[in-house]
């Protein structure tokens, strides 16, 4: 299950969605939305994605972890839209026969995450926002 | 040829457009599609943004060459997690 979501991420339906006879093992990795980051109060985020390509992505990262480790079912969820301070934007959850498999392919899983899924992130803190990533985004508020 | 262009994030509001479609010259490529926006919109360009760029949802280089009803966007730095 590989999906970008609007509502808030159901851990239990995921964890339902992994677990496995096969397995011995279930991982859940929750990312969670920080109040704080360089520095800066954070009051909220806005994730936007381009939806088709974002889930194709992530069930491409799937894929290459079933290739690299013996893992039995990987699921995961990113939230799209405004997402409350310490909620979960992403959750992430693998069963396999021995955990060493599970806790490396939701490490991988995370990592690829952050460098290829067509999701962007928008703060917004005290006295302005900005779309991480390009961080000099606040230079170029009003040009 | 006409391409559909989605703009996403900063590139969105800078286009102040989600979505355009773009009359292209037969043979263009992803870069010439960019140079292209670039003078309809001038806000596009970001100083010391680094773009990715995906043709119907695939990663490919600037040098692609784009065909009839193809969909393109110019991603930003992603930051999803």
């Amino acid at each position: 299950m590989f999906r970008v979501s609007r509502e808030p991420i159901d851990l239990n339906a995921l964890v339902e969605y992994v677990t496995d006879p096969e397995a011995g093992a279930v991982v859940p990795f929750i990312g969670t939305t920080r109040n704080h980051n360089e520095g800066r109060r954070v009051i909220a985020l806005d994730y936007e994605a381009y939806p088709e390509m974002a889930e194709k992505e992530l069930a491409r990262i799937g894929a290459e972890a079933k290739q690299k480790w013996p893992i039995c079912k990987m699921a995961i969820v990113h939230r799209l839209g405004p997402v409350q301070i310490g909620e979960a934007s992403v959750i992430i959850v693998v069963s396999s026969a021995h955990r060493d498999a599970a806790f490396a392919a939701s490490r991988f899983a995370i990592e690829e995450i952050k460098k290829t899924v067509p999701i962007w992130k928008k703060e917004v803190f005290e006295g302005g926002e900005v779309w991480i990533g390009t961080q000099s985004g606040e230079e170029f508020k009003g040009k | 040829m006409k391409v559909r262009v989605k703009f996403f994030a900063i590139l969105r509001e800078r286009a102040g457009a989600a979505e355009v479609s773009k009359d292209l010259p037969d043979g263009s490529t992803v870069g010439d599609l960019w140079r292209e926006l670039q003078k309809d919109y001038a806000k596009l360009d970001v100083p010391g943004i680094r773009l990715l760029y995906a043709v119907n949802q695939n990663y490919v280089g600037a040098d692609h060459r784009l065909s009839d009803h193809d969909e393109v966007v110019f991603i930003p730095p992603v930051s999803g997690g």
